[in-house]
């Protein structure tokens, strides 16, 4: 871990940067340097490009059905049309905008309510933490896919809002247990009872001495939630649940399993989309795993390892 | 023992969450789902309509604790009211059951066995072929989704190869009973969605176990027993793998919610009529008491499984006991 920083008198913010830049640095060289985390960036940063640009690659309405029903692959239609004559490549490619807008929002909220609640529930402690880890505990026996079936039956048809919120609702629960176990950890070092005694307030020494010491899981923290968002609510659309009405991978996959394209010769259709969720999984979760390897050490590969210079 | 009774706290608790969820949702949701719902039920058996109004707040005229109060009840005593088709959810639940039961049964403990093995040989070979071999594909089984897993395998397995039937239980026209011919039928429809149970649900364990293991290859007791000279396989599976084991099994219960979650996109992609399936179509034929009684089954499942795993994890980890 980080060696305790000595702030020098001068201003708040100037210290609040430094701590943070520390940290970042810190990280961005650690990802450079592992060849997961690089294959992870590459493919996501595709992943990126292609939700930003749809229009380069398949101009069209990827809502337009304007085509002949169930055509199977051909140049025309790369991987067919849908069962009202859709283009399946130009859904499949705008598609990609909403399925990571999902992930990512997703991933970004579930990590923010697990900092909150794990960072509090370690900090304050008593009965405070005892009652946010049993909410903690609950959520995280509740089996999440029948639970979120049985919140999205009420809002069905209500659009993306709704997918978001039951998804962060079921998903926040893992990751405010790491971070509460690591803030526990974390609370009775040295440079936090420093601070204290120096006098600083709380929400100071939250934000500037824990939070900087906890950046690698907090980011851990949403790669690790995106990697749930990406399945669970490709699995949510594709029992055509949650935002039927929107086009993206999981509900692709939903009318494409319904309208039987696996059976019928149209296989594309279907697993075009699948094989769009699993990438997207195993880019997050390439740089999830190398996350692992750079907060332990102990996991990387024999052959590979290096003189530990950031542990 | 204070272990054991907390454990027990958390299982009442988070049982009492599941219930007050079914419970309240309806009524905290915009829509009129549950008197849409309820028209499905014109002239039915009044006790049985008055059970479902109870659950779903239509008559209003009711103090709300009473109603509670009377669902807890009505749950505890397995009364989960009538399906749209007017049978009791009960029966349908129990129709569905033995399949399911079969399919995450069987698939658990050959995925768990299999995992906890590959993990373990995969960490002793550090960096040799099959930890080689295991860590890309460990990525693939641990991040391909459950359902792309299964179209996967439907496509190459049921539809490119015809080896396997793409759909259903047994075969139409077969009548169920205990002849060869019968139950070879019924694992040869099985092997499809078990296989995809298998594949996704192994990779956590095998992930788990290798990286425990890679711990406690470093710890000094098994240096101390390579320093007596005892065998491979002893320090292998009595020293590190036995101490390697317990957060596998700790784990077991949200891998246990992973695979019921599993099973239910499975068994929509192969039509296979267990709870899952049902849960399905209870939901597109709005069929609330069916999905709420779905609901808390796989939710008792995954608490029972949760306590059996604590039980055992006091049983074998005596520091676990006075945590």
């Amino acid at each position: 871990m980080a060696s305790p920083q000595v702030f020098l008198p001068g201003t708040r913010t100037e210290a609040v940067d430094q701590g943070y830049r520390d940290a970042a640095g810190r990280l961005s060289r650690a990802i450079l340097r592992n060849r997961k985390a690089s294959i992870g960036l590459l493919l996501l940063a595709v992943i990126v490009f292609v939700a930003a640009f749809p229009g380069l690659l398949a101009p069209g309405d990827p809502q337009a059905a304007i085509y002949d029903q169930q055509l199977g692959p051909s140049w025309s239609h790369l991987l067919g049309t849908t069962q009202v004559g859709q283009d399946v490549f130009t859904q499949l490619i705008w598609g990609t905008r909403l399925t990571l807008l999902i992930t990512v929002s997703v991933g970004a909220l579930c990590t923010l309510i697990s900092v909150l609640v794990g960072v509090t529930a370690a900090y304050v402690g008593g009965a405070v933490d005892g009652s946010l880890s049993l909410l903690t505990d609950i959520f995280l026996i509740i089996p999440t896919l029948p639970l979120l079936i049985v919140l999205s039956t009420y809002l069905e048809g209500s659009g993306t809002f709704a997918i978001i919120a039951v998804l962060v609702l079921t998903g926040w629960a893992f990751g405010a247990r790491q971070l509460r176990a690591q803030g526990l950890s974390l609370r009775t070092r040295d440079f936090l009872e420093a601070a204290r005694v120096r006098g600083e307030r709380r929400p100071y020494i939250i934000l500037v001495e824990i939070l900087p010491n906890m950046l690698s899981l907090v980011v851990a923290s949403f790669l690790g939630s995106a990697v749930y968002t990406v399945a669970t609510a490709a699995g949510l659309q594709f029992l055509g649940l949650g935002n039927s009405g929107e086009i993206t991978w999981g509900t692709m996959l939903h009318f494409a399993q319904q309208n039987g394209a696996i059976e019928s010769g149209n296989a594309f259709w279907a697993l075009a989309p699948g094989a769009a969720v699993a990438l997207l999984g195993t880019a997050f979760a390439l740089l999830n795993y190398a996350f692992d390897e750079i907060a332990n050490p102990a996991l990387r590969s024999v052959r590979r390892r290096r003189a530990k210079s950031d542990s | 023992m204070r272990f054991i009774i907390r454990r027990l706290g958390l299982f009442l608790l988070t049982l009492w969450a599941a219930l007050s969820i079914n419970f309240f949702i309806p009524r905290l949701m915009p829509g009129n789902e549950a008197t849409a719902m309820l028209s499905h039920f014109k002239g039915i058996n009044p006790a049985a309509l008055h059970a479902l109004e109870v659950e779903f707040g239509v008559n209003n005229n009711e103090n709300l604790l009473v109603s509670y109060v009377q669902y807890l009840g009505n749950c505890l005593t397995g009364q989960f009211g009538l399906d749209s088709a007017r049978v009791p959810v009960m029966t349908v639940i129990l129709r569905g059951l033995p399949w399911t039961l079969g399919l995450v049964g069987v698939t658990t403990v050959i995925a768990f066995s299999l995992g906890t093995l590959l993990g373990i040989v995969s960490a002793w070979r550090r960096g040799g072929a099959l930890d080689s071999l295991l860590s890309p594909l460990l990525f693939i089984l641990t991040t391909f989704p459950v359902f792309f897993v299964a179209l996967l395998l439907l496509f190459i397995f049921g539809v490119a190869l015809g080896w396997f039937p793409l759909s259903s239980n047994y075969s139409v026209g077969e009548a169920p009973s205990l002849s060869v011919g019968f139950i070879s039928d019924v694992i040869d429809h099985a092997i499809l969605p078990g296989l995809t149970l298998v594949v996704t649900a192994a990779g956590g364990w095998i992930y788990t176990m290798r990286n425990n293991m890679v711990s406690t290859l470093s710890e000094d007791y098994v240096r101390m027993a390579r320093a007596k000279g005892l065998s491979p396989w002893r320090i292998m599976l009595d020293y590190s793998a036995r101490n390697a084991i317990l957060p596998n099994l700790t784990g077991f219960a949200m891998q246990l919610g992973f695979i019921l979650g599993g099973s239910i996109l499975v068994e929509y992609t192969f039509s296979y009529p267990g709870l899952g399936y049902l849960f399905f179509t209870g939901t597109t034929n709005h069929d609330l008491p069916l999905q709420e009684a779905l609901f808390l089954f796989y939710t008792l499942a995954v608490l029972l499984c949760v306590l059996v795993a604590d039980f055992a994890t006091a049983w074998l980890d005596p520091r676990t006991r006075d945590a």
